[in-house]
């Protein structure tokens, strides 16, 4: 309780940001958007490339909570290689390039009113429960390169080659699915 | 920074991609909705782990972890959807229903394909092709 009360007298209210909360803040906006857009336009092509737009955005929020190796490697496994596949995924499944009326289901409806809900009562409890927290970024960056590959392989060996072998079973899964048959050569 | 940011950014991203899987017909605009519900996954953890300020940064290590498993993710499923897309010829989940419950027939396997699509000659050849693939 006195913990609690010192804490709260100590953090600085919502209504006087930071430059870095007003970034962050502006970054968020521009993200969320994109994904909306993402999951609403109708031009499958338009979709991915807001993708690049929502999940560059996100890297730069992990840039402004000083996670900086996190943040290139979601440049260069999102933006870079992910949204890649999913556009040759598009070209390869004969995607139609203009406006197709059939890419969103009937139940659209019932998925807003799950996902208001959600919204809801997701940002209810989270704004509950973390009002008064306060991420310290000054001091020593928490993410950079040195300090995110020192504690990978000193802490962190077993799964990191545990991850390997997961990517070695995915390559070959990719490979043995995508293979034609037989009789079709 | 507050926490209140990151954490709420991350809840109305999950939000928004929830709103994805349950509303896009595409299976790759599925795929792309699930990628937005692991980015903020990501965004938690990370936000998480520089508020604590972990010894063993766990939550980044398991971010890394977590994109890895994403884009292996991501390559299978394309896999998928690629395979059924060329057995099938679509890509929309919801014509995809050969496994589905009929509300008139409880048991009956064979004769049930006849409501909407045309499957009913090219089904038992798509599962002998899926399962000699």
């Amino acid at each position: 309780m006195i913990l609690a009360a010192q804490a709260a007298a100590e953090t600085p209210g919502f209504l006087s940001p930071s430059g870095v909360e007003i970034v962050f803040l502006l970054v968020g906006l521009v993200t969320l958007g994109a994904a909306v857009v993402t999951v609403t336009t109708r031009q499958l092509v338009h979709a991915a490339l807001w993708l690049v737009v929502a999940l560059g955005g996100l890297a730069v929020e992990y840039l402004l909570l000083t996670a900086e190796f996190i943040a290139w490697v979601q440049v260069l496994i999102y933006v870079g290689s992910v949204v890649v596949l999913l556009l040759f995924g598009l070209m390869l499944t004969k995607a139609p390039i203009g406006r197709s009326p059939d890419a969103d289901s009937g139940n659209r409806p019932v998925a807003l009113g799950v996902a208001l809900a959600a919204a809801a009562a997701l940002v209810w409890v989270v704004v509950d429960a973390f009002r008064t927290t306060w991420i310290d970024l000054d001091g020593a960056v928490q993410g950079s390169t040195e300090v995110t590959g020192a504690t990978l392989f000193k802490h962190w060996v077993l799964p990191f080659e545990a991850l390997s072998v997961l990517l070695l079973a995915a390559l070959v899964g990719a490979i043995v699915l995508s293979r034609k048959k037989e009789q079709e050569r | 920074m507050h926490l209140a940011y990151p954490a709420v950014l991350a809840a109305l991203l999950f939000c928004v991609g929830v709103y994805g899987v349950l509303a896009r017909r595409n299976a790759i605009l599925v795929l792309m909705s699930v990628e937005l519900m692991l980015n903020a996954v990501n965004l938690n953890l990370v936000a998480f782990d520089v508020w604590l300020r972990d010894t063993l940064h766990a939550g980044q290590a398991l971010t890394l972890f977590t994109i890895a498993v994403a884009a292996a993710e991501i390559g299978i499923g394309l896999a998928i959807v690629l395979m059924v897309h060329r057995n099938r010829g679509t890509a929309d989940v919801d014509r995809l229903r050969d496994t589905a419950e009929r509300p008139g027939s409880p048991d009956d396997g064979p004769d049930d394909g006849g409501a909407p699509g045309t499957p009913t000659d090219e089904t038992p050849h798509g599962e002998k092709a899926e399962a000699t693939a």
